[in-house]
């Protein structure tokens, strides 16, 4: 084969290749991009030929990477010529140039249907792979009922028929809804008999989507897969071209067996009779062989058969069968092997009893962490995570421990967290623990986050017998020539609280405690400081008799640092001068710590967001999250000497890192600012908050104007804390306490207000139940898709889900089935209207029934004021005329809102554009001045344009003067208020905004990107 | 499901690019920047697997070429890279023991056959004769197309002449 047969493309291609760097490159590709310009621009000239060169050579440069920004037209208007030759280059340009989400593809629906329906078998062809690949919403909603004709007719040939049942596959995936499940579990029945291979396969594949989503409806269609898996794998009957290295249709077997996982039990003993020979035959019967394709291909079929038995939870037998072969597995050199082979067994973890035996290969398992292949290594550490309890923990974490040295940077902060919850969740004894956080972060301080090392102090703080241990640890350390500022911190606190206990060792006085600290200050960063300010004060409170010489020392670092640049440092060193001089009231105020409240772990919680933040629900990550919650009850049996009784399940949240900076030394600072500043004093209501390892309420956070702040912490502290305070009353509502034994999982509230901001995650969690989300949004109308997951083995039954709307919002909500069954998930559609301006929250009551318990939960729905916003940037020459407009009140209003949570002004625009209202830079000459505008569609105002002002002052960040305008005076009013809760209110304070960091690894977040 | 197909040379220039979710150019030029740098890093011993935010990247190299395929998760991985050498095995017959040159120049071929392999991000077909059956049609129908506009064209010359 040569050139491509059109002289002009080979040409350019191979100038392109010859192009010596990027720079070259891009000018060539400049010059041709302006050719084709200015070719499209005088049409008439153009050949048939002409235009299909030039459209191929816009795809090549877009192949490449470039932008190509015209010339869609073109492509698109190939798709309608008469002949094949051009309409060919259309289909296949277009639906490469452009995806679902362009405008431009409407332009072709109309000639796309036409070939379609027409009689013409090509274009038919055509037509069906261009929306089977990039067909989205408006195909599925016109396309859906010709396509599936076409999968049905008995006078199309199977290429027309394959093509229809991926098509439609797509269209599904579009809109469930295209799709009518009464009447296609009859014709899934038949499509099912189908003879020909690739129909079949195609089939098979629309199968799996359907059964996944739905498989009440195609029971009848169980038996059938049965013996599409008997024809191939037993009676090999397949023509010939459908063996692949002499393996009946590989693909074929795999998604029979997949299409079988959805269904939760086989009940007719003989289909499952058969099924289980053919399983059998597969797993006994599949040799390592040769060549290398026949051996992945037989073992692909081999692992979906492992599934398919562990999902059906077969006679112990088998089951061990499946151990033995994924032992035979995790133990091979192939790496592939090896590597499905450790991915099966944790899975395998996840479904059945079969610890003990696993555990037997863990020597096996801990030579792949040193793998050369990190797919290998990150299987292996989930491997070990997942197997590791108490009889195996002090092994397994010092393997990690060991690994951390060499490990990938990519994979250290996994792997100190890792490590850290098993340390936790099943140390022996807590000085073990001490010493695998020390180490930890003695080997990887980098990668440990503040969690951990707050939480090593919060173990030490309530244990008593522990505090001697660790403060000699912390000691231990300080030695080291180098050593991480994380250990700085942890040891500077450690041995300010506890050095006392060691004062008769060698090396622990108190002038040698300090000397060894205060060598590190240095080296530290500010926040450090801080810590080691508040040490030298607990050391000189300790030193009793006091030591002068010390003292001095001490003084004359205090004084140092009272004109210290940072306030906090300042504040700090001025405080304690002062105190260490009233002598005897020192000691009240540097008291020890007292104990910390029992809380859940936050880096068991961090595990689990990370874990459950996930748009895609398939059965097997429903599986995946109910190992994790499994595992968590598996703590509940801790060994009796561990006193700190952590409930895993508790809702109280840490708040996280950006609240509490410094926060070790935060409780301390309350007591001794309660004395000097005379604040007043805290209100009772907030005594129970004291947190982990400072109070978020200390008085001295408090700087804003009162009344205003006030309202404000109280409203993070309602964030943090979930179903206990009013504000979320309406999230959580347990009706009747008692009734309600099951706990969510992770903060309701807080998993609200991510929704607010995002369109896909997690609504709802408690140990049985997952609700997913998904919404699109289109003007004033949104569909949403709930996603209701039985994480669990056995049904759930009386499910209800009834929607409480609000006035303003008209909802319509499919039935929802009455019964999960288990580890299944099934999806609700729920439309949204939005009728007028209203900031009322719709409310969705679901209820269901697991045991005994009746478990009911009223959840609000993110269908929130900003979800009907479009963002619409707007130039001065359009905003001027309408600001000057918009008058005054009620179409403009203008309020000063004090309190505003602090943020910097790229923040601040960065929080507007996430509410869907776009910043327009350049509207406003004052800089410290923001522009905003959006248009908001409801069904009674129509599409109306929204403008916002927003004037700050540099000097005072917690207020601004916020003007908001458009035609509408209840939208005015609405929207303004809205901003006002969104500036003042803080909903997502208890954590750091979670979209920018979470885009790079969050599954969830790229799916939602995705679909 | 497979998400998008890409090839890429070993010097990591991009070959052929299919996806079957949408992503802007912007993110695809990031995907493919990303990608290229964990996979043609990797030794020649290690398994055909990586994992990639929260999805996984099927590939396998064939002489200068990686062609790798992006899945979820919990797609079976063994019968992606079967895919893979499906495709790999048709090209091969299609342009007879085919090489880089081959995709490059012909790119457009290799969108036709890909088409014919995969929609949807599904399998459509695993015969590699229906497939080339199927291939060579489309070809004459062009051909045949083209010799009427020639015959056509031929026609007017001679009228005119």
């Amino acid at each position: 084969m040569a050139l491509s047969g059109m002289r002009g493309l080979s040409v350019f291609i191979s100038e392109i290749r010859n192009c010596q760097n990027k720079e070259q490159e891009r000018l060539r590709v400049d010059k041709e991009l302006g050719n084709i310009r200015t070719r499209f621009k005088n049409e008439k000239g153009l050949t048939p030929y002409d235009k299909k060169k030039y459209v191929w050579k816009m795809l090549y440069i877009f192949m490449l990477g470039y932008d190509v920004d015209f010339g869609h037209m073109e492509a698109v208007s190939l798709i309608s010529a008469p002949k094949y030759p051009e309409k060919q280059v259309g289909y296949l340009v277009t639906s490469c140039l452009l995806n679902e989400n362009h405008d431009f593809l409407r332009l072709a629906i109309n000639t796309v249907r036409n070939d379609i329906i027409g009689r013409n078998e090509t274009f038919q062809c055509l037509a069906l792979t261009l929306v089977g690949n990039i067909g989205g919403r408006e195909f599925a909603e016109s396309l859906a009922p010709d396509v599936q004709k076409l999968l049905i007719s008995s006078s199309c040939r199977p290429l027309v028929r394959k093509k229809a049942a991926l098509c439609l596959l797509r269209l599904f995936r579009k809109n469930p809804d295209v799709v009518n499940v009464d009447g296609w579990s009859d014709r899934m029945t038949q499509l099912l008999d189908e003879r020909n291979l690739g129909v079949l396969t195609s089939s098979m594949s629309l199968f799996v989507a359907l059964v996944s989503n739905n498989h009440e409806a195609y029971w009848s269609c169980l038996p059938k897969c049965v013996k599409v898996l008997e024809r191939l794998a037993r009676n090999h009957d397949v023509p010939q071209e459908y063996t692949y290295y002499g393996i009946p249709s590989p693909w074929l077997q795999v998604k029979t067996m997949r299409a079988l996982q959805y269904f939760p039990t086989v009940e007719d003993p003989n289909t499952r009779r058969s099924l289980f020979e053919v399983l059998q035959r597969v797993l006994m019967g599949t040799d390592v062989v040769k060549n290398v394709n026949k051996n992945n291909a037989s073992h692909a079929v081999l692992f979906e058969a492992l599934a398919l038995v562990m999902h059906l939870d077969a006679e112990k037998e088998m089951m061990s069968q499946c151990v033995a072969l994924l032992g035979k597995f995790i133990a091979v050199r192939e790496p592939n092997i090896r590597y499905l082979g450790l991915e099966n067994m944790t899975r395998m973890l996840m479904v059945t009893d079969v610890q003990d035996i696993i555990k037997r290969h863990q020597a096996q398992i801990i030579t792949s962490l040193k793998d050369p292949d990190i797919s290998i290594r990150r299987r292996a550490l989930d491997l070990l995570y997942g197997m590791c309890d108490v009889s195996n923990a002090k092994d397994i974490v010092e393997e990690l421990l060991q690994y951390l040295g060499t490990a990938d940077f990519t994979m250290r902060e996994e792997l100190a967290l890792k490590a850290a919850i098993l340390a936790e969740k099943f140390a022996p004894d807590l000085s073990w623990y001490v010493d695998v956080i020390l180490q930890l972060i003695d080997k990887a301080g980098d990668f440990v986050s503040d969690d951990i090392w707050f939480r090593v102090v919060q173990f030490v703080t309530n244990n008593e017998d522990l505090q001697p241990y660790a403060a000699l640890k912390a000691r231990e350390y300080l030695d080291k020539p180098a050593i991480h500022e994380t250990m700085v911190k942890v040891s500077a606190y450690l041995l300010g609280e506890y050095s006392h206990l060691l004062a008769r060792r060698p090396g622990c006085t108190p002038k040698e405690i300090f000397g060894i600290i205060h060598e590190k200050l240095p080296t530290v960063s500010t926040p450090t400081i801080s810590i080691l300010l508040s040490t030298y004060a607990k050391i000189l409170m300790h030193s009793q008799p006091p030591d002068p010489e010390l003292q001095n020392q001490i003084w004359a670092i205090f004084s140092k640092y009272e004109s210290c640049i940072d306030a906090e440092i300042q504040q700090r060193a001025v405080e304690y001068l002062t105190l260490s001089r009233k002598g005897a009231a020192l000691m009240d105020i540097l008291a020890e710590m007292p104990k910390f409240p029992e809380r859940e772990s936050s880096l068991i919680k961090k595990a689990e967001d990370t874990e459950a933040d996930t748009a895609e629900l398939s059965a097997i990550k429903l599986r995946a999250q109910q190992q994790a919650s499994t595992a968590l009850v598996v703590t509940d049996q801790r060994p009796a000497n561990e006193s700190p009784q952590v409930s895993q399940l508790a809702m109280v949240k840490i708040p996280s890192m950006n609240n509490m900076e410094n926060n070790s030394v935060d409780q301390e600072l309350t007591q001794a600012n309660g004395i000097l500043g005379e604040v007043e004093p805290q209100p009772p209501t907030h005594a129970p908050d004291a947190d982990i390892l400072g109070d978020l309420l200390s008085p001295l956070a408090i700087e804003g104007p009162p009344g205003v702040s006030a309202k404000s912490e109280h409203n993070i502290v309602s964030g943090i804390e979930g179903p206990l305070s009013e504000d979320d009353a309406l999230a959580l509502a347990p009706v009747g306490e008692q009734d309600n034994v099951v706990k969510p999982i992770g903060d309701v509230a807080e998993r609200f207000h991510a929704l607010c901001l995002k369109d896909s995650g997690v609504l709802y969690e408690d140990p049985y139940v997952q609700i997913g989300i998904k919404a699109e949004w289109r003007a004033h109308q949104g569909s949403f898709v709930l996603f209701l997951g039985n994480k669990t083995t056995s049904s759930l039954v009386s499910v209800q889900a009834v929607i409480l709307p609000p006035s303003h919002l008209k909802l319509v909500l499919s039935s929802v089935p009455e019964i999960i069954p288990p580890r299944a998930q099934v999806q609700c559609p729920l439309e949204v209207e939005n009728i007028r301006p209203s900031r009322d929250v719709a409310v969705l009551d679901f209820s269901y029934k697991f045991g005994t318990n009746m478990v009911n939960n009223k959840l609000r729905l993110p269908a929130v004021l900003n979800k009907f916003f479009q963002p619409t940037p707007v130039s001065a020459e359009e905003f001027f005329p309408q600001w000057r407009l918009l008058a005054g009140p009620p179409l403009k209003l203008q309020e000063v809102v004090r309190g505003v949570r602090p943020m910097s002004l790229g923040e601040m625009a960065n929080l507007l554009n996430s509410l869907r209202l776009v910043v327009c830079p350049g509207l406003d000459p004052n800089a410290s001045n923001l522009v905003a505008t959006t248009t908001f569609y409801s069904e009674s105002t129509r599409a109306l344009l929204c403008l916002v002002r927003i004037e700050t002052d540099p000097a005072d960040r917690s207020q601004l003067r916020m003007t908001v305008a458009s035609r509408d005076p209840t939208l005015t009013f609405e929207l303004k208020e809205f901003i006002k809760e969104h500036l003042v209110s803080i909903p997502t304070a208890s954590r750091p905004p979670p979209q920018p960091q979470i885009a790079a690894s969050d599954p969830g977040a790229l799916l939602a990107g995705l679909l | 499901m497979i998400h998008f197909v890409l090839l890429i040379s070993r010097q990591g220039k991009v070959r052929l690019t299919k996806w079957y979710s949408p992503y802007s150019q912007k993110e695809r030029s990031k995907v493919i920047r990303e990608l290229s740098g964990m996979i043609l890093t990797r030794g020649p011993k290690l398994s055909n697997f990586v994992e990639w935010r929260g999805f996984k990247v099927v590939y396998k190299r064939y002489a200068s070429l990686y062609f790798c395929m992006c899945i979820n998760q919990e797609d079976n991985e063994l019968e992606i890279l079967e895919i893979i050498h499906h495709f790999v095995e048709i090209l091969d017959r299609y342009f007879g023991s085919v090489c880089e040159l081959d995709l490059i120049f012909n790119f457009h071929k290799a969108y036709y056959i890909l088409d014919e392999i995969l929609i949807a991000g599904e399998l459509q077909e695993s015969s590699k004769k229906t497939v080339a059956r199927l291939v060579s049609a489309q070809d004459s129908l062009v051909d045949a197309a083209k010799e009427e506009a020639n015959s056509i064209s031929n026609i007017i010359a001679q009228a005119t002449k």
